[in-house]
C-alpha cells in the first residue's frame, strides 16, 4: 500500500518538476512549483516527519511560494500581454543533467548505505524543540540573528532610492 | 518498506530538474524556483538519512529546518535584488544585468 503511495507521490513530484522547467508562462512555472512542494510535504509524511511537512507548507507554500508570485507579478511589464519567458542552452544543459542524474544513480544504487528501518520517533516535534534548545543551541541563536539581517536587509534594498 | 535508495533517486531527479531550470532559463525569479527546488533536494535527502540511519536521533530533521530557514531569508533577499534591478534596468533578464554602475 505504501508503496504504491510512494510511487504516485514520486512520479507527481517529478512531472510538478518538469512542468517547473519547461512551462513557458511564468505564473504556469510557479503553479507547478506548489504542487511540487506540496508533494514534498507528502514525501515526509512519508519518512514520518510530521513537523517538518507542517513547516513545509507552511513556509514554502504559505511564504516563499506567495513571495515569487508577488516577484512574478511585480517584474512583468503590463503592456506585454502574456508574462513569457525564454530559454537558451536546452540541449547541453540537458545532456549534462542526464549526465549527472546518470552518475548520482550509479553512486545510490551501488553505494554501501546504512538502511536500517527504525522505528519512528513518536513526538517529533517534541523531540526537535529539545534538541534546537539544547545540543544545537548556538546555530538556532545565529539564524535568528540572520533572520532579523534579512529582515532588515530586504526592506533596504527594495526601498525606492530618491 | 520503501529503502532509502528510491528516496535518493527522487531527491536526485529533483536536484537535477532543479540545476536544468537554473542553467537554461534567463529570467531571474524563474532561476530562484530553480534554487528553491534544488534545497527541497537536500531536505528528502536530509530526512531520509534521517529515517534509515537506524538511531533515534533527529539531527537531519534540525539541518532541515535550518535550511528551510535560510531558504526563506534567501527568497526574500533575492525577491529585493530583482525588484531592484527591474527598477534600476527594467527587465529581470539576467543577460541584461552587466554593468556594475548603480
Amino acid at each position: 500500500m505504501s508503496e504504491i503511495v510512494f510511487y504516485i507521490i514520486s512520479s507527481l513530484i517529478f512531472l510538478s518538476c518538469v512542468g517547473v522547467c519547461t512551462s513557458r508562462n511564468l505564473v504556469h512555472s510557479a503553479v507547478c512549483l506548489f504542487f511540487a512542494l506540496f508533494l514534498i510535504a507528502g514525501l515526509y509524511i512519508m519518512l514520518y516527519a510530521d513537523f517538518l511537512a507542517a513547516v513545509q507548507v507552511i513556509v514554502y507554500v504559505g511564504g516563499i511560494l506567495v513571495l515569487i508570485i508577488f516577484g512574478v507579478m511585480l517584474t512583468n511589464r503590463l503592456e506585454k500581454p502574456s508574462i513569457d519567458i525564454s530559454s537558451f542552452n536546452q540541449l547541453t544543459a540537458a545532456l549534462l543533467c542526464i549526465f549527472l542524474f546518470g552518475i548520482q544513480c550509479y553512486a545510490i544504487l551501488n553505494g554501501n548505505w546504512v538502511n536500517v528501518d527504525y522505528p519512528p520517533t513518536e513526538n517529533t516535534s517534541l523531540e526537535i524543540g529539545r534538541l534546537i534548545l539544547s545540543k544545537h543551541l548556538l546555530p538556532f541563536e545565529i539564524i535568528s540573528i540572520l533572520l532579523l539581517g534579512v529582515l532588515i536587509g530586504a526592506a533596504t534594498i527594495a526601498r525606492k532610492k530618491r | 518498506m520503501i529503502s532509502l535508495e528510491s528516496y535518493m533517486i527522487v531527491s536526485s531527479a529533483v536536484f537535477c530538474l532543479g540545476l536544468y531550470n537554473v542553467m537554461t532559463r534567463r529570467n531571474a525569479v524563474a532561476i530562484l524556483m530553480g534554487i528553491e527546488l534544488i534545497l527541497n533536494a537536500a531536505n528528502i535527502n536530509f530526512i531520509a538519512f534521517n529515517r534509515f540511519n537506524g538511531l533515534p536521533i533527529l539531527d537531519g530533521h534540525i539541518m532541515s529546518v535550518f535550511v528551510i530557514v535560510l531558504a526563506a531569508a534567501e527568497a526574500a533577499v533575492a525577491l529585493a535584488i530583482i525588484i531592484n534591478l527591474y527598477r534600476n534596468i527594467g527587465s529581470v533578464d539576467v543577460d541584461d544585468a552587466r554593468t556594475l554602475k548603480g
